[in-house]
């Protein structure tokens, strides 16, 4: 019996612990609803929260480790002299899973019986052949260590699968015992029930703190065995990036440092007045009938995939840049990629952000502010320089912020419109590149994941992720600064 | 009944400030004020009183045209300051709030220092010729909002931490600093104590002697302690305007001593 059936088994029996626990507290109140704790649904949530939630940890838990135990002590049945490395093990490993899988589908359509399998050699019968015929094709011949060990893998997982099912089961059983038995008028079920929906939250909320650390983990073992591959001075202030896998790469993160620098300030001083003042049009001077459409059809920017604009950058902005700046006029630039074209595409896609959230937090000054302002013969201009803004800056630094994240991550308009080539250099024109930019170019292809060349992606990854994270906490510091409170 | 009627006040004949005639003011398809008349005095302190919902405040708002900001709202009819029309073309909104200041019902102090929330009208309206000469406006502002003593030491500490008593007083001064001829009070006290209540009325007084100042207010004890002048509003009828003494000791509408001896409201 699959774990589906098992978990059906246990929701069928929450809606029957539903329907019994309210029915008992209902009986015990003699029908009266006033005299009871709790509303008469409470006492039905909290018999179906003491079959499922016992019952679906230990299934979740089970689901999780019985694969592992049962790898485990299958391992033990093959001799060390059959493998070297664990490379070969893990070979032998999948060789064993596909067997397993294709005597399970032989079983349960009915070709040989248990009891023929029990008794199946490795020598005598054609294993190759009878798993051919259910569709699993295995490479060459199943020899006998594979086959006791695919057979002593499927029995295991046999029995702990039953008994799985046996425990969750009665736990399920023996939780809705439990609560109903419990039941009666004056039990607090609305207490208990409200404490199983604060576990909830609280989980939601640790999971997306795990999320983050779990992702610096995964990094930082790659990012330390760069480093032991590759001296760590080098990284941080080489002045080239010249990978070549080869080997005798020089991986400097200056000049795809430098480059996302440069495209984040160029996208951010294009996207930040421009928003900014967008925001305040529509907040405080367009009329109600001009923002209720425009508002709308400035976010449908941020609905663009990035992929989009990196199209737009190299089909549009960078020959019209080049023929204003190229060697037809000025000759500042040599071809459409460049820091430039990059930087302003990206600084369109950051408008809405800006904008939209600016908005937001310009029309959450109270109105009582501008009353005070306007009382005071300010015109609407004065009212918003001095009044408006400066009691919605914390909020908008936020925006910004939030915009610079994105300059920093992204990556499509770059390799689009930037172009491919780390380089230091002042000149907007010229094309470089970022560090996602290069994280992307270092991890696709074949590359082997033993290399320098492939964990200096992982690395560049780790310095992202801290100079990030120093720019928030840089950010809130601003924030808590000069914030002006006006409640 | 009263703390202090104002019978002892003193009136005598000044010039008329503003005069509202026959103004009807529409929120959409609302008939929010019918047919007022009032001539407000000079160097008097007039108050507006009646049940909530009357259009005391709508009114007050008139008089410096605050009610252009809401979009829905119209007035129609005239009101003279200094026997110029307020509503006409050419009268720039923006000066001539900056003539007839206000102080709202809840204390608004801008989020920045005690300092630049008394300096902000003086700036935008260039009063200043230097960084003295704007010291000494704002300490003048802040010693007629009666809270200078509280805080010259802390000026540059945001207006905001101030308690409500003091946030009032601060916008008064605030109000004062841009040297009004008018203040408009729509209901001052009513976020704070009976102390911090009787410091601003003490202030209102004492503002009589410079300004005309018009004040909204629910409580009928306090439109008979600061007032010289009482009108009283009613479902957008102004009912009965007067001598603070003889609205509340012999009011000549029935509505009147019904509202005060507190039998509709």
């Amino acid at each position: 019996m699959p774990a589906t059936w098992i978990f059906l088994f246990v929701l069928a029996l929450a809606v029957i612990g539903y329907v019994l626990g309210r029915r008992k507290a209902m009986a015990s109140a003699g029908g009266d609803g006033r005299l009871m704790h709790s509303l008469p649904s409470y006492y039905g949530y909290n018999a179906a929260l003491f079959v499922l939630v016992p019952a679906l940890l230990v299934l979740g838990a089970w689901l999780v480790a019985q694969p592992m135990v049962i790898e485990r002590s299958v391992q033990h049945m093959i001799p060390e002299t059959a493998y070297e490395t664990s490379g070969e093990l893990s070979l032998i490993m999948s060789d064993v899973h596909r067997v397993a899988s294709g005597l399970e589908t032989a079983v349960t359509t009915g070709q040989i019986t248990a009891p023929q399998l029990e008794a199946m050699q490795a020598g005598s019968t054609d294993v190759r052949g009878l798993l051919g015929s259910v569709g699993v094709a295995v490479g060459s011949d199943v020899d006998a260590v594979t086959l006791e060990a695919a057979k002593s893998y499927r029995a295991r997982n046999a029995t702990a699968d039953t008994l799985r099912n046996i425990v969750v089961g009665l736990l399920a059983l023996a939780g809705m015992a439990l609560a109903v038995l419990r039941t009666d008028k004056d039990y607090r079920a609305r207490n208990s029930v409200e404490k199983v929906v604060l576990a909830l939250l609280i989980l939601a909320a640790s999971l997306a703190v795990l999320t983050t650390l779990g992702i610096v983990f995964s990094l930082l073992a790659n990012t330390i065995q760069f480093f032991k591959l590759y001296p760590w001075t080098d990284f941080f202030f080489g002045t080239t990036w010249a990978p070549s896998f080869g080997g005798g790469s020089e991986l400097g993160i200056l000049p795809l440092f430098w480059g996302t620098f440069y495209i984040s300030l160029i996208a951010l001083a294009v996207a930040v007045p421009i928003g900014l003042f967008a925001a305040v049009y529509l907040s405080e001077y367009a009329p109600k009938s001009v923002r209720s459409f425009a508002k709308p059809l400035l976010e449908v920017l941020a609905g663009i995939p990035t992929i989009v604009y990196g199209l737009f950058a190299l089909l549009t902005v960078g020959p019209m840049l080049l023929t204003a700046f190229g060697p037809d006029s000025v000759g500042w630039m040599s071809g459409g990629t460049a820091v430039m074209t990059a930087g302003l595409v990206m600084g369109i896609m950051l408008i809405p952000f800006v904008s939209s959230l600016s908005d937001d937090i310009i029309n959450a000054v109270p109105q009582s502010m501008r009353d005070g302002s306007y009382g005071l013969g300010a015109t609407k201009s004065e009212t918003v320089k001095q009044v408006i803004l400066p009691a919605a800056l914390p909020g908008i630094v936020g925006a910004v912020l939030l915009a610079a994240s994105r300059a920093i991550g992204e990556t499509m308009i770059v390799v689009l419109g930037a172009g491919a080539a780390a380089r230091l250099s002042m000149n907007p024109f010229e094309a470089m590149t970022t560090v996602t930019a290069k994280i992307v170019s270092q991890l696709t292809g074949d590359a082997d994941f033993a290399s320098p060349e492939a964990l200096v992606a992982f690395a560049l990854g780790m310095t992202l992720f801290v100079i990030t994270l120093a720019l928030n906490v840089f950010a809130l510091w601003i924030v808590r600064k000069y914030r002006e409170q006006y409640d | 009944m009263y703390d202090s009627p104002a019978l002892e006040n003193t009136v005598d004949t000044k010039d008329i400030k503003i005069s509202a005639n026959n103004v009807q003011v529409f929120y959409g398809e609302t008939h929010a004020i019918k047919d007022v008349n009032v001539a407000i005095e000079d160097k008097t302190v007039t108050a507006f009183i009646g049940p909530s919902g009357c259009g005391k405040s709508t009114f007050l708002r008139c008089l410096n045209r605050m009610n252009d900001t809401i979009d829905i709202c119209r007035v129609e009819g005239q009101i003279l300051l200094d026997q110029e029309d307020i509503y006409d073309p050419r009268v720039d909104p923006v000066q001539l709030r900056a003539k007839v200041g206000m102080v709202f019902q809840k204390p608004n102090p801008f989020p920045k220092s005690i300092y630049d929330n008394v300096a902000y009208g003086p700036r935008i309206h260039g009063l200043a010729k230097n960084k003295a000469d704007l010291d000494d406006i704002v300490e003048r502002a802040l010693r007629r909002g009666a809270i200078w003593n509280e805080v010259k030491d802390r000026l540059h500490a945001p207006g905001t931490g101030l308690s409500g008593g003091q946030q009032q007083r601060l916008c008064i001064a605030r109000a004062v600093a841009t040297e009004p001829e008018v203040l408009l009070m729509d209901e001052p006290c009513s976020a704070l104590d009976p102390i911090a209540t009787g410091q601003v009325e003490e202030l209102i007084d004492e503002l009589r002697t410079s300004y005309s100042v018009v004040i909204v207010t629910h409580s009928m004890q306090q439109a008979a302690r600061v007032s010289q002048k009482t009108a009283f509003f009613h479902l957008g009828n102004l009912v009965e305007f007067g001598e603070t003494s003889q609205i509340f000791t012999n009011p000549v509408d029935a509505r009147t001593e019904s509202y005060i001896t507190g039998r509709i409201g």
